[in-house]
């Protein structure tokens, strides 16, 4: 079996592979400082765990992962702790974030390392080596990949674990390199996912238009089980649930996983790093990043993550005259950054330099004539037009009957629209309003319970008060036990008067 | 070094309103080519002179409504109405009688309701349907086709003076020269108890719908099928309407061939292809989910055919198109597809 299963729509894109996939990866100069986000992944932040002025080594973790989905930050480099602070990483929004920042010592020295014998070891405590290594994935979500490791409560037994080698987007070719160079290394670590998740197959997913990469995996998977398998060259192979349907026929429910379906996904560089940690003790330091587009010499670096984009600008020949936009992940969904004084991360997988060449021209937009393109190219089978309608509208109970939240903002349907609108970000924006309402929802309904329990708080203060007065007016005959017959006498012709069962009852209930 | 940002894509398609459009213009040539070879010079003047009422009209509104006006002048849209109502118009129809029906078109039809794509009824058909009920004897007053190679055709000249001082040149008879469509006649002659074969005999009927319509059938055929294929289209309209008057036209004369024209001329007569291709598939105003442009499409067509056999008018094109119309929001609000990952069935 070695055909697909087509998904809906999508696009065939100017590739612009080539101008960053002929040469090897080279290994980017170790920088002077490196400034390492605490949050890299998915979920909650990593705690610090060192202080200004210590000493770390390389490898060494200095955020711990906070809760079940969250992942381990560890020093890139040797070197002394310069501040742990909040510092501009690249996030759409532009706000800073949580970082340590190390000078380095420039020795580069490591801790100990200690490679794990992974077939010996119980699956959670090997999850948990992943974990500390600060695994996630590296095709751009950086969710932790230790929770996608772990089946319980999604299916029994998966039946494909998949690959994604597609590497669908235009410009981007770090996946293309490491596969072509680095094969054996993915397959070990793969074999570790596997023994994890037990699947019934193993397939690997690479768009057809890297070749060389198909044959060097092939050739690694050899005797493995594991099947290489092409898919077209077609945008957004590369999505999870556009792969997971094209090599599986199987589509990801709704509202739900791929993994409920039965399948589990990752990156080929995910694959990598897993390696790195169990056969040689290395925790994720470094990714491969393509630096391309409107520069001098488009390249792919292994380069450590916090450094900054512009040392990696530099390393390669500089900007050429006319960069309009510094995009980082791929022209299709990657993000805008404001500057290049950012630090590489984990999901950092392409820095794209763009020209007005590269860039779409500005256009007006003109109003949605409902041809229907959008919908022709939607992956997710969605109506984009009706979407827009309502989201432009503000009706955004109407936006989620049309499925809004299946969106996975390929930006297919605004490549496509004749109109030039910008469609996704109507979408980002209605679902940046419904988040906020449910927000906003939750908060008063925390409020009210709030304002309920005082109530009841105040309430049962009330009472217990009139009960204790209630109590200190019938002594109780044990308290008064040592006194005097006669005073006992007394007390007890006195107590008879107020029923002592009421208090008895008052007690009890609040206990 | 600082960047401006703007949120993704950052690479774009290279299409444009104004590429749509033109398409479509594109697409009607071949099909105005022959209505131009049989109908004479009348087609070419209505066109020039309804494509620039139309930009006239489109400017004034915009700028009247405080809207820029080079991407919209730009956008074709206002010349591909103008272009569908003057095909649509009788070839020595009077100069006053585009104007109106263009100014319907655009002012009325399209501004008045919000502009391009917020037209909830098809503009050209709405200035086609202003101008068949205000006037009627001029609107079916359709040349006899001829071909511009014969000696009795009109000149240029003569087509000119016809159409803005009105009069026919003397070297004409009156009846030598307009004269009912073939859709027309065989309605008339229904009327009177003629039976279908005889009716069909008159050469006015040509090899299958009527000589010289049916080759600008053809023509329409050959673009609309070009802007199926190049998805300038959605092919489940043209689909939808032609199949349906199809099979609904195969069941009447399947019933009585002598009270019924036959499929083949229904769907080469009039403007059934035209209409499907080029008026139905006018994306603002039809049903915009897959299933429910093919029963926008079906509607249409059904429509089409009761107003043909039963109806007032000899063809029912845009009464059909405006009737789906009304109903296309409808069609859409119960046609959503099926999203990825949600269960089928």
């Amino acid at each position: 079996m070695s055909g697909w299963f087509p998904f809906h729509g999508g696009l065939k894109t100017v590739r612009h592979k080539t101008e960053s996939n002929q040469q090897p990866i080279r290994s980017a100069a170790l920088p002077k400082h490196v400034t390492v986000p605490l949050r890299q992944h998915i979920g909650a932040i990593a705690k610090p765990v060192v202080q200004v002025g210590e000493r770390v080594l390389k490898g060494q973790m200095i955020g711990q992962p906070d809760g079940y989905v969250s992942a381990a930050v560890h020093a890139p480099t040797s070197g002394v702790v310069a501040a742990v602070d909040q510092q501009a990483v690249p996030h759409p929004s532009g706000l800073p974030d949580w970082c340590v920042t190390i000078e380095s010592d420039g020795e580069d020295r490591w801790i100990e390392r200690e490679p794990v014998d992974y077939r010996r070891l119980h699956p959670s405590a090997l999850r948990n080596v992943l974990r500390s290594a600060g695994i996630v994935g590296l095709g751009g979500a950086a969710f932790p990949s230790a929770v996608k490791l772990n089946l319980s409560g999604h299916c029994e037994r998966l039946d494909t674990l998949i690959l994604n080698g597609a590497e669908c987007e235009p410009w981007i070719t770090c996946d293309d390199r490491l596969m072509r160079e680095r094969a054996a290394e993915i397959i070990a670590g793969l074999r570790v996912m596997a023994q994890l998740l037990e699947p019934r197959e193993v397939l690997i997913g690479i768009e057809d238009d890297k070749p060389e990469a198909i044959a060097a995996m092939a050739a690694a998977c050899a005797g493995s089980g594991y099947a290489v398998r092409p898919v077209p060259a077609r945008y957004p192979s590369g999505s999870v649930k556009q792969l997971v349907k094209l090599l599986t026929g199987k589509e990801t429910p709704v509202d739900g996983l791929p993994v409920d379906a039965g399948v589990q996904c990752f990156n080929v560089a995910t694959a990598y790093t897993v390696h790195r940690a169990i056969d040689r003790g290395e925790p994720v330091l470094s990714r491969i990043v393509t630096v391309t587009g409107h520069i001098r010499q488009p390249q792919n670096l292994e380069v450590l993550l916090g450094t900054s984009v512009a040392e990696l600008i530099a390393q390669s020949g500089g900007y050429r005259d006319g960069v309009r936009r510094l995009i980082m992940g791929g022209p299709l969904m990657g993000f805008a950054l404001h500057d290049d004084r950012v630090p590489v991360t984990k999901a950092t997988n392409c820095i794209l330099a763009a020209s007005a060449a590269e860039l779409a021209p500005e256009q007006p937009v003109m109003p949605c004539i409902r041809c229907g393109a959008c919908a022709d190219a939607c992956p997710a089978e969605l109506l984009p037009q009706q979407l827009y309608w309502h989201a432009r509208a503000k009706e955004f109970d109407k936006a989620q009957d049309y499925h809004l939240f299946s969106c996975i903002e390929c930006g297919c349907c605004s490549y496509v629209c004749p109109s030039r609108i910008p469609l996704v970000q109507y979408y980002r924006y209605a679902k940046n309003e419904i988040w906020a309402l449910e927000k906003e929802k939750e908060k008063a309904e925390l409020a009210r319970q709030r304002h309920q329990a005082r109530l009841e708080r105040l309430e049962r203060e009330k009472r217990e008060r009139e009960a204790k007065l209630r109590q200190k007016a019938p002594p109780r005959p044990a308290a008064t036990a040592e006194k005097s017959p006669i005073e006992d006498a007394v007390a007890r012709a006195k107590a008879s008067a107020p029923p002592p069962e009421t208090a008895v009852v008052t007690d009890s209930r609040d206990s | 070094m600082r960047f401006r940002t703007m949120t993704s894509p950052h690479v774009l398609g290279a299409t444009s309103v104004g590429l749509v459009m033109r398409r479509v213009l594109y697409a009607m040539v071949p099909g105005i080519t022959a209505l131009v070879w049989f109908f004479g010079w009348g087609v070419l003047v209505n066109l020039v002179l309804a494509t620039a009422v139309a930009l006239l009209a489109e400017a004034a509104l915009l700028a009247a409504r405080g809207k820029p006006l080079a991407p919209h002048l730009n956008d074709y849209s206002a010349v591909v109405t103008a272009w569908l109502l003057a095909v649509a118009l009788p070839p020595l129809a009077p100069w006053w009688m585009t104007v109106i029906g263009v100014l319907s078109a655009i002012v009325v039809a399209k501004h008045l309701y919000g502009g391009l794509g917020y037209n909830p009824f098809n503009p050209a058909m709405i200035g086609y349907v202003v101008l068949l009920v205000s006037f009627p004897r001029e609107m079916s007053a359709w040349l006899i086709p001829h071909g511009l190679d014969r000696p009795h055709a009109m000149t240029l000249l003569e087509t000119l003076r016809a159409i803005f001082a009105g009069g026919l040149p003397e070297r004409f008879a009156p009846d030598g020269l307009t004269g009912a469509t073939p859709l027309d006649v065989l309605r008339t002659k229904l009327g009177l108890g003629l039976g279908v074969t005889e009716i069909r005999n008159s050469p006015v009927f040509g090899m299958v719908a009527g000589s010289g319509w049916e080759w600008a059938a053809s023509g329409f055929l050959a673009g609309g099928l070009w802007l199926v294929y190049t998805r300038t289209a959605a092919w489940q309209i043209p689909a939808g309407m032609l199949g349906s008057l199809a099979v609904i036209s195969t069941i009447f004369y399947g019933i009585d061939p002598q009270r019924y024209a036959p499929p083949w001329f229904h769907l080469w007569s009039g403007a059934a292809i035209f209409g499907a291709f080029f008026i139905a598939t006018d994306p603002v105003t039809a049903s915009t989910t897959p299933r429910g442009r093919l029963i926008y499409g079906a509607g249409i067509g059904l429509l089409v055919y009761l107003i043909r056999s039963f109806g007032g008018y000899p063809d029912g094109v845009a009464f059909a198109v405006l009737l789906m119309n009304i109903a296309a929001p409808t069609i859409d609000l119960y046609t959503q597809p099926r999203v990825f990952g949600a269960r089928r069935g």
